[in-house]
């Protein structure tokens, strides 16, 4: 039998682009163990948000990730609206989920763009990311940004949904039904990708229990729960959907429920844009009252779940924040256990891992700390400046 | 979520429990009781577990374990409190994998204690010049400048 040795695949992730570190363990071509090490870009948001008000709060979870951008600050408002026991406006639920549906179908376009990229088909990269613009094209319109929506605040939304805007949304989602249909198609005809996804990197049904992953990652696996449809939030409850749900656990199944969950958010959209409601988009918050509240949403990843506990006044006490891929990455420990190293980075790009989230900037320079949190931020302040002089505002 | 509450107040009838609304209800039980309940929730019940928190209160430590019935979607948190000169909790890593790295978040931000962790390693500062005696989480905790000696 060949000797044990180690594969490192990180601190800096070759194909990624992202801060972590997988020691891999093989025995020739065999991946026999795995250490995963996180912590390259802890950011300490837990820290600072309860040196913030509940009104700034969204906007420092917002830049927990920016391809989560909306997910984040809505189970964040949802902890808020949980511990004041608040129902929003009705159409302030439909602009959630018309937004948080948006978010899903760039997310997994990302992912499939990525997942093509990884297993040396860029045709597939390219060809996603180039359907994933027209997304992020209806973004721009609906809240003036690609990424970063600031759609959320405690008691409802910020932005709200124009007449004139509804046609080029539904415009825009016809367009990605027909293309996420045409690159499922191409995606699981095609035998060489087949034989790259099928039987790869698979995570049993009880080692997703043991682990608690959510998401894609829980569903590809058999374990059917979807926090959209097990807690009503939004408008989830009011607009008709499925769980797509696979039971193999293996990269293909990831990747069939992905696909097939963009069509799901199409659906889930066009029946927003019928049945919204005509009305005010938020409720004020007077005050909020000591106590706890958890706001949870389905993230394009996963469950994201935030904690916060308040103590009357207007900062929270402590805000427990828990991205998706905390609970995925590390279920990469038995997924990747018993595959080839070539098989290795795609079952560790499969959960479709995100670090800055699960890390949630600090600068070090010999050693020690090189900018502290203001000098941080007057240096965003003085880029801002020299974009608008650039501009000419 | 009624049916689960009944069943659990059966079993644990020494927890504090506390019904914020319909999908939320927050127990409180005894220290040396947390591994049988969280054994009930996860096993006999089959609930997944979101997170765990831990607070730095006046009271003491508190530690909290989020379980999510995704059945009928109701949030169960399991809170224990610990004194502050004796900040153990039983470790759940053996058994339950899921606590794994937030266990060992907790102690390396907080400074709790997880008695029976497998392997019980920094998960965020690991491979830096982090000082283990810095808990940055505790009410205590001095502001960023002083303790960077700027």
């Amino acid at each position: 039998m060949a000797g044990r040795r180690i594969v490192p695949i990180g601190p800096y992730h070759p194909l990624q682009e992202e801060p972590e570190f997988f020691k891999l363990v093989v025995e020739g071509e065999k991946v026999v163990d795995i250490e995963i090490h996180i912590g390259y870009n802890h950011r300490g948001h837990e820290f600072i948000s309860p040196e913030l008000t509940y009104d700034q709060v969204p906007f420092l979870v917002e830049r927990i990730c920016g391809i989560c951008s909306n997910s984040h600050p809505m189970a964040a408002v949802m902890a808020v609206e949980d511990i004041c026991n608040l129902e929003i406006p009705e159409r302030a639920k439909y602009l959630r989920t018309i937004v948080h549906e948006l978010e899903r179908i760039h997310s997994h376009l990302l992912w499939v763009g990525l997942a093509g990229h990884f297993i040396g088909y860029n045709t597939v990269w390219m060809w996603a990311w180039k359907y994933r613009e027209h997304v992020l094209e209806v973004f721009e319109m609906l809240v003036g940004n690609r990424n970063h929506y600031a759609m959320n605040k405690p008691g409802g939304v910020r932005h709200d949904l124009r007449p004139e805007m509804v046609k080029p949304i539904r415009d825009a989602m016809d367009l990605v039904e027909k293309k996420v249909w045409m690159l499922t198609k191409a995606v699981l005809d095609d035998p060489v990708i087949l034989s790259r996804l099928e039987g790869v990197g698979i995570l049993t049904r009880a080692q997703a229990l043991a682990y608690s992953t959510t998401g894609p990652t829980s569903r590809g696996s058999g374990v059917p729960w979807d926090v959209r449809r097990d807690e009503p939030h939004a408008a989830y409850g009011l607009v008709d959907w499925n769980v797509i749900c696979f039971p193999e656990g293996d990269v293909l199944a990831k990747t069939k429920v992905r696909m097939l969950e963009m069509i799901e958010s199409v659906k889930i959209i066009r029946q927003c844009l019928d049945r919204i409601p005509e009305g005010p988009i938020e409720a004020r918050i007077e005050e909020v009252p000591p106590g706890e509240g958890c706001g949870r949403t389905e993230a394009p990843r996963g469950e994201v779940f935030h904690y916060m506990r308040s103590d009357g006044t207007n900062r929270p006490l402590r805000h427990k924040v828990r991205a998706p891929s905390y609970m995925n990455i590390a279920s990469n420990k038995v997924a990747c256990v018993g595959g080839t190293i070539a098989d290795a980075a795609l079952t560790l790009a499969a959960v479709d891992p995100c670090y800055c989230c699960t890390e949630r900037m600090a600068a070090f320079e010999d050693g020690r700390l090189k900018y502290t949190w203001n000098e941080l931020l007057k240096l965003s302040w003085q880029k801002t400046e020299r974009v608008r002089a650039r501009m000419g505002r | 979520m009624r049916e689960a509450e009944s069943k659990l107040r059966e079993r644990f009838p020494e927890a504090d429990y506390h019904r914020h609304n319909e999908n939320r209800l927050y127990i409180r039980v005894p220290r040396e009781r947390l591994t049988d309940a969280c054994r009930f929730l996860h096993q006999e019940r089959g609930m997944r577990l979101c997170i765990c928190t831990g607070i730095d209160t006046r009271e003491g430590f508190e530690v909290l374990y989020h379980f999510s019935d995704d059945d009928s979607g109701g949030l169960y948190t399991l809170k224990v409190v610990v004194p502050k000169d004796d900040p153990q909790v039983d470790s759940q890593a053996g058994w339950f994998p899921s606590t794994d790295w937030i266990e060992r978040e907790m102690h390396e931000l907080l400074g709790i204690d997880f008695p029976g962790h497998p392997d019980m390693q920094p998960l965020l500062t690991s491979d830096t010049d982090w000082n283990p005696d810095w808990k940055p989480l505790r009410r205590d905790y001095e502001r960023r400048a002083e303790k960077h000696g700027r």
